[in-house]
């Protein structure tokens, strides 16, 4: 069935309220801006995601976790992307234990991610466009380990994370999926140069450089040559998750318009009884509904280890990316002057779907994915 | 679910025993499609003998009871059914107005004697059903027709003039939208069945854009209906045509979804050196697939009777626009070759008829901005003007 089951439904439940109280716009995104917190989100509140057991909603039970899917972590996504919470659930939660699944660095990580201690962050991109396959980032065999040189952007959360896991070329070209090696990489490490850059929507992401950075084999996650199968499983799980936190953008933003449609008068009336509005709000209500039924799919053959996961995955990430576009655009559009001021919150949409539709890849990267190209 | 597996074994087992091999080849166009009636032309034994099996076993309707010739399914069962039919290729064995519109709402709104009547040669396919809606002065504006029904005592006589009645040239029997009352617009509205044959009804065929007459003009002079035609009550047939609005949505919507295997149009060929349509191609596939989820999604919402009464509305707009959309691309795909109307290279015609066709999925039942509108009414609960 294309719906959640009553466990996911008390799930969301459950994570509605919590979201909506203690990582509302107020108390966090904004607030975290306005004090110029360099790490962009607050460690309490991880702290409280970790007490609610969230933080190990996909590490398998007999680690401490839930042991649960793709699906659990899109609701909590999706009460994310509704209040724009800052938070590291996405990379650490989601996309790094996919990866560190079935390796040895589970037993390593896995009891601090549990406890909210670990923030982690993933090194993929080395372009402003997402392009994994193009990995260049070189590791050279030295001693009993590894070397590596490059540059790497668009970490999120790449200042203030424990672990980051770096994609780096051992073997064969760039544009090769063969050849590329998974890194485990501990904050501190000699050579690393972090410059924390702030983005549009007041989250932080991270330009590294490698310069002669020396790892020790056994910081390989999976096989060396072989790491795009812990990668790939890292960015299915982060697209999807993307996917169900644009849909929760997207969602947040039209309530809150067509709350403003009933309330705000002009003409002696109030703007929702205007066809022109009416027809572009239900339209765009009814393209929510779509994105977030293709996210749904996307995430349940996430779950059933199918082999159209990964169609349906871009079909979401590009579906959810494009139609939170419209909604924070339908958005301020129908909030007028009131929605270009920063003391009203339907701005921070805005910033927060730009980049988020970036995240693990455009709607055009995936959309080209779709069509095989 | 072992019952449901077990099901499933059995389903296909039956189906590989008796459904003839060339039905279970794609159609190739739509005169492949079983619609039934007394009337009706089949194009091969087969299709003749596959609808029968599938009546005996009350697979043309398989969701409804088994006493009014359903297969008495349960919504699982059904949806594994319809699963593994389009897995084997197997072709719908009866196709018809009397199955996807006027069936729901008579197990809803008939009375005993009018399901017994009525469905089981639905089911059977012996008779073909269109629909009386639209008017000329009431198109959009539905709960406007004029067509009259004066009570005669035992019988209503009525007159006027039904339009864009699809397939009414070949239909046998007619739902039909009648006032009854001028005392008010919505409440004077009656839902009545009658013979096509009866004395006093007439039809002429619409020419389309496309060179088809899928449609009709259906006129009423002096046409005499027998009271116990009468669907719900006297005055209150708004209620049924809106529900049966509601499953005509559901079925125009499937549109969205395409003919044949895929919904998306990854297989068409894009000419060389043509980026934006292969930018264009790409965005439609995406928008196709994630449709396609929705119709799962909608489908198994609204068989957990959890679905608003309004969303239909939005399954039908997505739907059809999107199958415009569809038909747009492959004229492109085609260029001049898809511009010929009667070649081998436009598919004998299909191409540009389709393509011209598809212009009215998204006017007929209920236009994109009527179906715009109800969403905002009702589900987004915006005022009225």
């Amino acid at each position: 069935m294309l719906k959640l089951n009553d466990d996911q439904l008390m799930l969301q439940d459950t994570v509605r309220p919590f979201m909506a109280d203690e990582g509302k716009i107020e108390t966090q995104l904004r607030h975290w801006r306005d004090i110029g917190c360099k790490d962009g989100f607050g460690h309490g509140l991880w702290k409280q995601f970790a007490d609610l057991g969230l933080t190990g909603i996909l590490i398998p039970e007999e680690d401490g976790g839930s042991g649960l899917g793709q699906v659990e972590a899109n609701v909590v996504l999706e009460e994310v992307g509704r209040n724009l919470t800052p938070s590291p659930f996405l990379t650490t939660a989601v996309a790094t234990v996919r990866a560190l699944e079935g390796t040895e660095h589970a037993k390593r990580w896995f009891p601090t991610i549990l406890s909210g201690e670990t923030v982690a962050a993933l090194a993929v991109d080395e372009g402003a466009h997402h392009a994994p396959a193009q990995t260049a980032l070189e590791a050279t065999r030295s001693g009993n380990g590894f070397t590596l040189s490059g540059n790497k952007q668009f970490v999120v959360h790449g200042a203030s994370a424990d672990l980051i896991l770096v994609a780096a070329r051992t073997a064969g070209r760039a544009g090769e999926t063969e050849g590329i090696t998974l890194f485990a990489l501990e904050k501190g490490a000699k050579g690393l140069g972090i410059e924390n850059v702030a983005l549009a929507d007041a989250s932080k992401a991270a330009r590294l450089t490698f310069d002669h950075v020396a790892v020790d084999a056994d910081a390989v996650v999976g096989e060396v040559d072989g790491g795009w199968a812990p990668l790939a499983r890292a960015l299915a799980a982060g697209s999807a998750g993307a996917a169900s936190e644009l849909t929760g953008v997207a969602a947040g933003a039209f309530g809150m318009t067509n709350d403003y449609l009933k309330e705000r008068k002009q003409f002696g009336r109030p703007i929702g009884s205007f066809q022109a509005l009416q027809h572009r709000a239900a339209h765009l209500w009814g393209e929510i509904e779509i994105a977030r039924a293709a996210t749904l799919k996307a995430a349940q053959l996430i779950d059933e280890g199918s082999s159209r996961a990964d169609l349906f995955v871009s079909v979401a990430k590009a579906k959810a990316g494009s139609v939170s576009r419209l909604a924070v655009q339908e958005a301020i559009q129908m909030h007028g002057g009131i929605g270009m001021t920063d003391e009203h919150d339907i701005g921070f949409y805005m910033k927060r779907q730009a980049v988020v539709d970036e995240l693990f890849g455009s709607p055009n990267y995936h959309a080209l994915k779709v069509a095989g190209r | 679910m072992p019952d449901l597996e077990s099901f499933a074994r059995d389903i296909r087992s039956w189906l590989e025993d008796n459904v003839p091999a060339s039905m279970r080849t794609p159609m190739k166009s739509e005169k492949d499609i079983c619609w039934g009636g007394r009337d009706f032309v089949f194009q091969s034994e087969d299709q003749k003998a596959w609808l029968d099996k599938a009546a005996a076993k009350g697979w043309t309707v398989p969701d409804w009871p088994k006493e009014y010739g359903g297969g008495g399914l349960g919504p699982e069962e059904t949806k594994i059914l319809r699963a593994e039919m389009k897995r084997m290729g197997v072709r719908t064995p009866l196709t018809s107005f009397g199955i996807s519109m006027l069936g729901p709402a008579l197990l809803k709104f008939g009375t005993e004697e009018q399901k017994q009547r009525f469905l089981p040669p639905i089911a059977r396919g012996e008779i073909r059903w269109c629909q009386g809606y639209s008017e000329p002065g009431a198109g959009s504006d539905l709960a406007g027709l004029a067509t009259r029904a004066e009570d005669k005592g035992d019988h209503y006589l009525v007159n006027g003039q039904k339009v864009w009645t699809s397939y009414a040239d070949q239909a046998d029997w007619i739902f039909c939208l009648v006032r009854t009352s001028k005392e008010s617009k919505h409440g004077g509205i009656s839902f009545l069945l009658f013979d096509m044959a009866s004395e006093g009804v007439s039809t002429r065929p619409i020419k389309l854009i496309s060179g088809l007459s899928p449609f009709c003009e259906t006129f009423f002079d002096d046409v005499k209906v027998p009271k116990d035609q009468l669907v719900h009550k006297e005055n209150e047939g708004w209620t049924v045509a809106k529900y049966l609005l509601g499953h005509e949505r559901e079925m125009i919507s499937g549109m969205g979804l395409g003919g044949g295997a895929g919904s998306s149009l990854m297989s068409e060929a894009i000419p060389d050196a043509d980026p934006i349509l292969a930018a264009d191609l790409a965005r439609f596939d995406v928008d196709a697939l994630a449709f396609q989820a929705m119709s799962e999604a909608f489908i198994d919402k609204l068989k957990a009777g959890e679905a608003h009464p309004a969303e239909p509305s939005m399954m039908k707009y997505a739907g059809t626009e999107l199958n415009k959309r569809r038909h747009e691309l492959v004229m492109q795909g085609g260029g001049s070759d898809a511009l010929e109307w009667e070649s081998e290279r436009s598919k004998g015609g299909a191409k540009p008829r389709d393509w011209l066709r598809t212009k009215g999925n998204s006017i007929e039942g209920g236009t994109s901005e009527i179906q715009l509108g109800i969403i905002a009414k009702h589900i987004l609960q915006l005022p009225g003007a």
